[in-house]
């Protein structure tokens, strides 16, 4: 268990939600996609130049900037 | 419910009234046969208008990727019973945002009172697309969820229990399969009953936490009393509470009363904010609070009703992502469709080249035949038909063959992978990753590129996109690169040859995927300065592509289309360009004395000033630029063609070297678009501005990167 941004998780490593440290457009589209406090997300692969990466969110492959993801904070399992 | 001849809503396609509908009324007996309005909504790449298609046989395109659908479209079906409008909204994850989709999407469920929503989910991820669904359900409690895609679920190992769901949703559920039109026959019998008031919805409220709540029931009686213009009072407390100041608007101005008018109804509002920052929540944290509550909700109606394998990522992902294959694969499959293109292209070229010029030649005998005279042969028949014979000739095969091969790649999701693999020196370069998509769209034809930019979100990456796609050589442009690539650097005929000539035009494309990302980088500091926009990227699961419909909608949407657009053009350039080949004065005709007196210029840059002269006249189409030039070097009084070898002889009699080949493939590759992409700019960014700015970028780089060459070449 250990707390760290959702860029840090490594891929096949699955982590759950615990805040979002950013506002504004980013925000609302990490709530669209069903990004938000608790919600389940798995990093399932890194594209060739090691950014973005894709993570698995209720169902769906989305690949997010680590610029972005940084402001996600989640707990590792 | 509306009877029919209420609604004269034009048909989004034909822009006239469809008249469909009241044409039964007049043939049949009994005139009780009503009309209804639906409103189609969905995540973005759930197969929305798929279900669109399939109900009402209009050709909507849809491809494998978010965010297809940009504006409204509206179409016509009829079942026993009814006869519906229904609209295709934009896809949109929630109603909450303010993308122009979403507020698109609101709006027309809140103020157009539709008789009924039908919201197509993914079965794959029905968590996210019930998100949506319950805020529809929210506005509009006539709805239908029609769960989509369940085949691809069950690969996958999810069960969707239907009737479980229909249980905890309090609507009607349908599972479907757009591909199979039989499955679609559920959803309009259901429709029937919804719309006949014989099934009863019972949708859930959706609660939130304690505090918000309790802001809701402060404001909700105000609400019904004072507001009365369609949504909901609770939803309409929830926008007031939330601040959501485009819904607000929206609200009095249907109401056709203002809010801070009302003093209970402002006083409220107040004290609801109070209630709220006591609690701890600020209107940030407010619409996190919001979403997460749907969302929860939306678990809770999943929680019994599905049955989850274990998302397997797709082996595929892994090769075609990867370190060592992404980027191989991307160049191959690049270079698979050109090789197939060009090769597939020669032969119906040819063909379609001699019959149509065999046409011309019958005109030509019509002409004299009827005494017309020689001049007015020339501007019509030399002149604008052989152009445009021409133009034909030449872009419709090589179109007709690459439009089908992207479609394919569209269609079974390869090209998101490309956005993917790409987005990090787009990223680089302040700009969007979705412009490889845009980019890969351009080798097909650059106005098709420039429109396909609207997938794009952000508007300064969405102009970006469009005004570096010309670098992005179009099937017009290929065949010259081609031409003189084969006449002067590679000597090798046959299979070899044409896998050389595919080797070096890959080359070349790759300079201009190079000046793509220059540009875009140098935009971002200047023109169009700003930071990247957030940006997320779904990369949806491989799909079988439908080969009959991919040859349907490339063959019309596209090819077709785009031929128009180019046909228009050509015959009035071929007339123009007859009258400067034919007319002479002080002894030369007005064709020479601008080759003439653009020489100088164009010698600076490694070209001459036909070549110059016959790129500026190509303008229309980049199809007649070697044909131009070959005409003006002939001095003949139309366009024509000569076969290789003896091109390769007139070219280097008229001074072209090795530096001349190259100039001319690197002014191909950069100079102004054509007449058409440069409209499109203009009518994509509502501006002329950027078409200026669109034509005169590429030209200079064009001009200095030419003058380099020749510099060091020469």
């Amino acid at each position: 268990m250990s707390i760290c941004s959702l860029d840090k998780i490594n891929v096949g490593q699955q982590a759950e939600v615990l805040e979002l440290k950013t506002a504004g457009a980013m925000r609302r589209r990490f709530l669209d996609i069903g990004l938000c406090g608790g919600a389940l997300v798995e990093c399932v692969g890194r594209s060739p130049m090691g950014d973005p990466s894709a993570y698995l969110i209720r169902g769906a492959v989305i690949a997010i900037r680590a610029v972005d993801s940084k402001s996600v904070i989640v707990r590792s399992d | 419910m509306k009877f029919a001849g209420d609604i004269h809503q034009n048909c989004a396609h034909c822009s006239k009234p469809c008249a469909k509908g009241s044409q039964r009324l007049t043939t049949s007996n009994y005139s009780l046969t009503t009309t209804a309005t639906i409103a189609l909504c969905g995540n973005p790449n759930v197969g929305k208008s798929t279900v669109f298609n399939a109900l009402t046989g209009l050709r909507q395109h849809t491809g494998n990727w978010a965010g297809k659908t940009v504006s409204v479209a509206v179409g016509r079906f009829e079942t026993t019973r009814y006869s519906y409008t229904i609209a295709d909204l934009p896809g949109t994850y929630s109603l909450l945002a303010h993308s122009a989709e979403e507020e698109a999407a609101r709006n027309y469920i809140c103020f157009n009172a539709p008789d009924a929503a039908v919201v197509v989910c993914d079965a794959t991820c029905l968590e996210r697309s019930l998100n949506l669904a319950l805020q529809i359900m929210e506005i509009c409690p006539k709805t239908i969820v029609c769960v989509n895609l369940l085949d691809e679920a069950a690969r996958r190992g999810i069960s969707v229990d239907l009737e479980r769901l229909e249980k905890n949703l309090g609507v009607p559920v349908v599972g479907t399969n757009a591909h199979n039109k039989r499955t679609l026959a559920v959803l309009t019998e259901r429709l029937d009953e919804l719309c006949a008031g014989e099934i009863s919805v019972n949708p859930p409220v959706l609660r939130y936490i304690k505090p918000i709540e309790d802001a809701v029931e402060l404001l909700e009686p105000i609400c019904r009393d004072y507001l009365k213009c369609g949504v909901p009072p609770r939803r309409a407390a929830l926008a007031l509470i939330d601040n959501d100041v485009s819904l607000k608007e929206k609200i009095e101005e249907n109401a056709g009363a203002k809010i801070a008018d009302n003093r209970e109804l402002s006083q409220a509002i107040d004290s609801a904010a109070a209630m709220l920052s006591e609690n701890g929540i600020t209107p940030d944290t407010l619409k996190d609070h919001i979403v997460s509550c749907i969302l929860e909700n939306a678990e809770n109606a999943c929680k019994n009703a599905v049955k989850c394998g274990k998302r397997r990522v797709s082996k595929a992902d892994g090769i075609l992502t990867s370190k060592a294959f992404g980027y191989p694969i991307m160049i191959l499959m690049l270079m698979c469709v050109f090789w197939i293109t060009i090769v597939g292209a020669n032969y119906p070229s040819e063909l379609l080249g001699s019959g149509l010029f065999w046409i011309g030649d019958r005109l030509s005998d019509f002409m004299a035949f009827i005494r017309a005279p020689e001049w007015l042969s020339g501007v019509l028949v030399d002149g604008a038909y052989r152009v445009l014979a021409w133009v034909v000739s030449v872009m419709l095969p090589p179109m007709a063959i690459f439009f089908p091969l992207f479609t394919l790649l569209e269609d079974l999701g390869y090209l998101p992978r490309v956005a993917y693999n790409l987005d990090r020196p787009f990223a680089k370069c302040k700009a969007c990753g979705k412009q490889a998509l845009t980019m890969c769209m351009g080798f097909g034809c650059n106005a098709a590129g420039i429109v396909g930019c609207r997938i794009i979100d952000s508007r300064r990456e969405r102009i970006i996109a469009m005004l570096t796609n010309v670098f992005v050589p179009c099937n017009g442009r290929f065949p010259m690169i081609i031409t003189i690539i084969s006449l002067f650097f590679v000597s090798a005929g046959g299979l070899l040859g044409s896998v050389l000539s595919a080797l070096v035009l890959t080359l070349v494309i790759l300079l201009g995927i190079f000046a793509t990302f220059g540009v875009s980088k140098l935009l971002s500091c200047t023109l169009l300065k700003g930071e990247p926009s957030s940006f997320t990227l779904e990369l949806p699961p491989f799909r079988k592509p439908q080969f009959g419909k991919i040859l349907v909608h490339s063959l019309i949407d596209r090819t077709i289309f785009v031929l128009g657009r180019a046909a228009a053009v050509a015959a009035p350039a071929g007339a123009v360009i007859w009258i400067l080949a034919n007319v002479s004065a002080g002894g030369a005709t007005l064709l020479s004395h601008i080759t003439g007196f653009l020489d100088p210029f164009a010698r600076f840059i490694g070209l001459d000033g036909v070549i110059l002269t016959a790129f500026i006249l190509g303008l229309p189409a980049n199809e007649i630029v070697i044909p131009l030039a070959v005409m003006a070097y002939m001095q003949l009084g139309s366009l024509s063609e000569l076969a290789p070898a003896q091109m390769f002889t007139l070219f280097t009699a008229n001074g072209w070297t090795a530096t001349t080949a190259v100039c001319v493939i690197i002014f191909t590759l950069m100079h102004f678009p054509c007449s058409t992409s440069l409209l499109t700019i203009k009518k994509e960014t509502g501006s002329w501005r950027w078409a200026v700015v669109g034509a005169v970028l590429p030209t200079v780089c064009g001009v200095v990167v030419c003058a380099v060459v020749n510099a060091l070449m020469g």
